[in-house]
């Protein structure tokens, strides 16, 4: 392929990658114009991409909760499931919340067990921590004894038993209560149960409170039952949804909180967005200044290696974070070291042979030094970005957000600053030399 | 020209930067943030401007502790405070809309006390496995143990300066240790092996192809890759600038973390790791002579 040739494919696909890395509405001169997303139909596979950007947390504002879990009455070998089952029950219960796309993910750390949740867009984060927080061991009791020796007996019957939860109203009364339905199994030993203490009163203990006090008038076959408190209709809510969910099986406690408002972190990305902007204009300035026409051809590839960038974090895609944004910032300033590598050394072997001969010498030889400092950067961004989920190593968003814009700018400006770039080279510059002999 | 010569010069001017970092490290440690502390850190906007005393008097009424209170910008204010639950959470947030017409919690970070230890330790392990690693390159890459080690020791050199600046920025402006600051510290690591690498890879080239000391080639390297390296960390000065003085309070000190390990990564390639490589070149010859 001629280097005019590759040119032209390198251009095509930019401009496919400047259409992914479009906003999906922006103003230009003055018109609204919107980028459609893509929507194809071929056969029975159906693609469907709007092609935005998605930010983090801390950018689009959200909750991230860890929480530790208390081990200490699980033997060593059982801690793993029960871990995996405070997961699975706290996914439940976000997921029950109604929040988009949350995060739950475990971690082990020199014996401790936690959790960590990831709450996008959640603004009351004290209703969702206090959600997820609450063990939920709901237990049915009998009362034995009378008057001041009364005693709360636990029984077999407990939130493991139940089908489903619903938050519902009393007909008389108007006020919220928690209709259960049992399992089959929890159906007869309700039944049981009630047979026995007809007359009597039989307590509902959630999380060892009474939180209802009712009297059993008759046998309940039905496998039906109302918790009635002294409840609002979100606590009843919440306590449907605890309980559909099911108990954890330890307590656990909130150890870190962290709470962005969406206005914070909107704020944040338009700072970036003019920070990055005037930092990429100096950077280019500098190098027409620096390097004439040369310059010129690193700033071409350095624009496209902005518009590349782009297209791949929305394809990929890239949870952007703020320090994910100092990353991509920072790949900037690094992705015109290789040209600049490579315009030194050519300055040094222009003297010795002709124009394009020295061109070519001088990325071949700057290669050496590209490809290993590089590596060593690769290295760092690989600790950093934990790919393994090592529990020895971070495993927090931001840096790890940090560590992807890192490595795949690097590995997007060896791209651009090695094919990109030699083959303008080869054609503009080239043609020039020749125009003039 | 030959810049070996003033090795000694170089060693005084690290010297004095890593001393002066060290003294501070010791006369006022680290102003550690509450990722590493514990603690609380809450930031809040209200719609009229307030005092940080009066807020600050107000919220220790209702027995809430307040470490530190400051205004970021016209209408926001971070408040530092120690671990507190939801409940005390609301109540500042009440005590700041009666202040100042209405308040909205921009961000809220709670972090216990057991989170601190264990980050210096993912830290530590990061730092170890990350040097070991590029230690292991730059020697298989360049077939030997020296060239390596200076490499890692420049890059100490680089940590050293970072840690003592943020040391002294933290006495004199309240700069914080944070979790963004050892994702700087990391970074630094790559940054400034990368640079070593550049010169390194000179002299490798060189000694393949005209041979002679270590002495002429590094002087040789130094002089080939200067106006690269300081064009290199232009570009990135830039970006970086741009960030400072741009990007908000989040990621400020993030931004000047990166900035002075940039500019030290940059000073350690040729005037540290290059040194140290042909002192220990030098000694190694003596002690074969005698």
């Amino acid at each position: 392929m001629t280097p005019i040739k590759k040119l032209l494919l390198i251009f095509i696909f930019t401009l496919v990658a400047l259409y992914i890395s479009l906003p999906s509405k922006f103003i230009l001169f003055g018109k609204e114009i919107s980028r459609p997303g893509l929507n194809l139909k071929i056969k029975q596979v159906e693609i469907k991409k709007n092609f935005d950007l998605v930010f983090g947390l801390d950018l689009a504002g959200g909750s991230h909760l860890v929480f530790e879990a208390d081990m200490s009455k699980i033997s060593d070998d059982k801690k793993k499931t029960a871990l995996t089952s405070v997961r699975d029950v706290i996914e439940k219960r976000v997921n029950l919340f109604g929040v988009s796309e949350p995060n739950v993910q475990v971690s082990s750390f020199e014996g401790k067990d936690r959790v960590i949740v990831e709450l996008p867009g959640i603004k009351d984060t004290k209703e969702a921590s206090a959600l997820i927080g609450t063990t939920a061991q709901l237990i049915f009791a009998q009362v034995e004894g009378e008057g001041e020796e009364a005693k709360l007996i636990p029984t077999g019957l407990t939130g493991a038993d139940l089908k489903s939860a619903d938050v519902q109203f009393d007909q008389t009364t108007g006020k919220p209560v928690v209709a259960l339905e049992f399992t089959k199994e929890g159906t007869v030993k309700f039944a049981d149960l009630t047979q026995k203490n007809i007359g009597k009163p039989l307590p509902i203990l959630l999380d060892n409170q009474v939180i209802s006090y009712p009297n059993v008038n008759e046998a309940i076959t039905g496998g039906k039952a109302q918790i009635t408190g002294d409840f609002t209709t979100d606590e009843a809510k919440k306590l449907a949804i605890e309980l559909n969910a099911g108990a954890l099986p330890v307590p656990i406690s909130l150890v870190e909180e962290r709470t962005v408002g969406a206005t914070l972190g909107g704020e944040s990305v338009s700072r970036s967005v003019i920070a990055g902007v005037i930092g990429l204009g100096m950077v280019l300035l500098f190098m027409v200044l620096s390097y004439g026409r040369l310059g010129l051809v690193a700033d071409m590839g350095l624009i496209i290696f902005g518009i590349l960038t782009l297209a791949l974090y929305k394809l990929i895609p890239v949870v952007l974070t703020l320090p994910g944004i100092a990353g991509f910032l920072l790949s900037v300033g690094m992705a015109v070291d290789s040209n600049i590598l490579i315009f030194e050394r050519f300055k040094e072997e222009k003297v010795r042979r002709g124009f394009s001969d020295a061109l070519e010498v001088s990325f071949g030889r700057a290669w050496d030094s590209i490809r290993d400092a590089n590596i060593a950067t690769l290295v760092t961004a690989f600790i950093l970005a934990n790919p393994f989920d090592w529990s020895f190593l971070h495993t927090s968003g931001p840096v790890r957000g940090f560590a992807i814009t890192l490595a795949l700018g690097i590995g997007i400006s060896l791209f651009t600053g090695l094919v990109v770039s030699r083959n303008l080279l080869r054609v503009f510059i080239r043609e020039k030399k020749e125009m003039k002999k | 020209m030959n810049w070996m010569k003033y090795r000694p010069l170089y060693l005084l001017l690290s010297m004095v930067m890593i001393g002066a970092g060290l003294f501070s490290l010791f006369r006022w440690g680290l102003n550690l943030g509450v990722d590493f502390k514990g603690g609380a850190m809450a930031e809040y906007k209200t719609q009229n401007v307030i005092s940080t005393e009066e807020a600050t008097r107000k919220i220790e009424e209702k027995g809430i502790v307040v470490s530190s209170a400051q205004a970021i910008g016209a209408d926001a204010y971070l408040f530092r405070l120690g671990n507190i639950n939801n409940d005390q959470r609301g109540i500042i947030n009440t005590v700041l809309s009666d202040l100042g017409g209405t308040s909205e919690e921009l961000r809220f970070e709670n972090v216990g006390p057991s989170i601190g230890p264990e980050l210096i330790k993912k830290t530590v392990y990061a730092l170890i496995i990350a040097a070991s690693l590029i230690l292991l390159w730059v020697t298989i890459q360049f077939k030997s143990f020296k060239f390596g080690t200076s490499a890692i020791l420049a890059m100490l050199h680089d940590s050293l300066v970072l840690l003592g600046a943020f040391s002294l920025l933290g006495h004199a402006f309240g700069a914080e240790i944070d979790f963004l600051f050892v994702t700087a510290m990391l970074t630094i690591l790559s940054f400034s092996v990368h640079d070593t690498i550049v010169v390194y890879d000179r002299v490798r080239e060189s000694q393949k192809k005209l041979g002679g000391s270590l002495y002429d080639l590094a002087n040789r390297a130094i002089t080939e890759t200067m106006v690269r390296s300081l064009n290199n960390s232009f570009t990135i000065i830039f970006m970086l600038v741009a960030l400072v003085l741009l990007g908000g309070t989040t990621v400020k000190w993030f931004a000047i973390a990166l900035l002075i390990g940039t500019v030290s990564g940059t000073y350690s390639s040729p005037f540290v790791a290059v040194p140290i490589l042909v002192t220990w070149d030098e000694l190694l010859k003596k002690l074969k002579r005698h």
